[in-house]
């Protein structure tokens, strides 16, 4: 997978990805992928009155991974958990104006992180 | 902008200007085809058979055990297909390895379904074969043993000599594909008993689309492609005579300069190996520190994925390769590194490095220079680093 597949967009988070880190004490903490597979995420949620006040995430894997990670982190920081719970795959794919086919089923795993988090919580 | 530093030569190798020079007039004047009998299509035979001479020098055997194909594919395809589908009345066993190229192990499967039984040999975990495990696969009905001369991902060089010997007294053709090898690292196919052997063009800085099988005199086997006789029958065809000049002239050059050569890529990939793993942490070295081609580097760092690596050594000009490769639904670890019992999290964060002609030891100072800030980086985001590292990065 060359660079070129890559739109400009996915190729800014992957290299300054937002909101990376942990929070140490995270009200809501969920995964989502496998490192035998290539990509592993979590996802750390800091709540305030049902809203996502602070959220962070650690990633390893390709570059789809990382960027579909921060941009899902950007999406949901300051909104309700009912807002949150409402965005998809699709919608963050779309806010990186897309992927190159076939990353987009095996690497965007934040979503499913964000609904183990508030699943757990 | 800054001037590309290649480290991939693995996947393919530029063509060097001398090997152009003697191309572009079989391209423009002497198109003739070698099979004529009027004299442009004699002195095109004339050609041909002083290329095959060149090629034969190179792993020392004589010009026509030599046959040109389009490739190495199609290569290892007529040695396996070849030689199962004639010797069959003798017997249908195929001995091969676990970490051969996809072109071996295809035909394989192929054959297995056409009811051949094959023996994949593990790999220790350098990827060396075990000469006693193979002599322990040998049947009644073995006729062939293909086991490639180095491998491609990790560099390790595999005893050739001693499965030569082995094969020779159970009397069993013993095929290699040596497309790593060949111009790399000196063959003789006489002195190591070796019956049929692929080597390509295109890897040792000579044109794509030419290949050629070293076909023992006397060796049994069928061609794939009938027709118009070419090739002694081997291999029907009108030959790429353009490629095959090329491949030759890339052949002459191997052989002269690949001493002085090997000696330069074995220190600057020494070099290379060394710093890394002293410069950063939990970083590996895959396959054998010693027995390994001169100009292949496989390292693995914990932690991260290979393809994040490779896409932040792009911005940097560097262009190397992984050791995983991505299919449609997942991430598939390279079937080498498999073999060699690295776990697949660990091949996924591997890194082929491989070096050549033009390699210059300033590449591998930049290599060195931005390679453990980009570790670093990824490092400190990826959920699999042990905390107390992370803080050593922070």
């Amino acid at each position: 997978m060359s660079r070129h597949t890559y739109n400009e967009k996915v190729l800014d988070h992957f290299r300054n990805p937002r909101n990376v880190g942990d929070i140490k004490e995270a009200d809501a903490i969920g995964q989502a992928g496998n490192p035998a597979c290539g990509d592993f995420l979590i996802l750390y949620v800091k709540l305030e009155n049902r809203i996502l006040k602070d959220v962070k995430f650690k990633v390893t894997g390709c570059p789809a991974a990382i960027a579909t990670g921060s941009m899902l982190t950007t999406m949901v920081k300051g909104k309700t958990v009912e807002d949150a719970l409402k965005i998809t795959e699709k919608d963050v794919e779309d806010a990186l104006d897309g992927l190159p086919s076939g990353k987009s089923a095996c690497s965007n795993i934040g979503v499913k992180a964000l609904n183990e988090a508030i699943k757990t919580y | 902008m800054m001037k590309k530093v290649h480290l991939d030569y693995a996947v393919g190798t530029p063509v060097d200007p001398r090997v152009i020079e003697v191309m572009v007039s079989f391209l423009r004047d002497k198109w003739g085809n070698p099979f004529s009998v009027h004299s442009s299509g004699r002195e095109a035979m004339g050609d041909l058979e002083e290329s095959r001479k060149k090629i034969a020098d190179l792993i020392n055997c004589k010009g026509e055990e030599i046959i040109f194909t389009s490739g190495a594919t199609e290569a290892n395809n007529l040695a396996l297909k070849g030689v199962a589908i004639k010797m069959r009345k003798k017997g249908k066993h195929i001995i091969t390895s676990r970490i051969e190229h996809p072109s071996i192990l295809e035909p394989c499967e192929i054959l297995e379904k056409m009811g051949f039984k094959i023996t994949y040999l593990p790999v220790d975990k350098y990827g060396i074969v075990n000469t006693e495990k193979l002599e322990r696969a040998i049947r009644e009905e073995t006729t062939l043993v293909s086991i490639m001369y180095a491998n491609n991902e990790i560099g390790t060089i595999e005893p050739i000599k001693e499965i030569g010997e082995i094969t020779r007294e159970k009397n069993i053709y013993f095929h290699t594909d040596a497309v790593a090898t060949a111009g790399k690292i000196p063959i003789d196919v006489e002195k190591e008993h070796i019956d049929l052997l692929t080597f390509s063009s295109n890897d040792i800085y000579g044109p794509k689309g030419v290949g050629a099988l070293y076909i023992k005199k006397g060796t049994k086997i069928e061609p794939l492609l009938h027709g118009g006789g070419q090739e002694r029958h081997y291999r029907a065809g009108t030959e790429n005579l353009p490629g095959i000049v090329g491949f030759a002239k890339a052949a002459e050059i191997a052989k002269n300069e690949m001493e002085n050569e090997a000696e330069y890529l074995l220190k600057l990939r020494d070099r290379l190996i060394d710093e890394t793993l002293s410069k950063i942490k939990y970083s590996f070295l895959n396959g054998h520190p010693e027995k390994r081609l001169p100009n292949n580097a496989n390292i693995r760092f914990l932690f991260i994925e290979g393809e994040s690596l490779i896409l932040n050594l792009d911005f940097e000009n560097i262009e190397v390769a992984a050791g995983s490769a991505c299919t449609s639904r997942e991430l598939e670890p390279s079937h080498v590194l498999t073999a060699i019992g690295i776990p697949p999290e660990e091949a996924h964060g591997s890194l082929q490095i491989t070096m050549g002609r033009w390699t210059k030891k300033e590449d591998i100072d930049h290599f060195l220079e931005v390679l453990p800030d980009i570790v670093a980086r990824l490092r400190l985001m990826s959920p699999l680093t042990p905390e107390d590292l992370r803080e050593e990065l922070l």
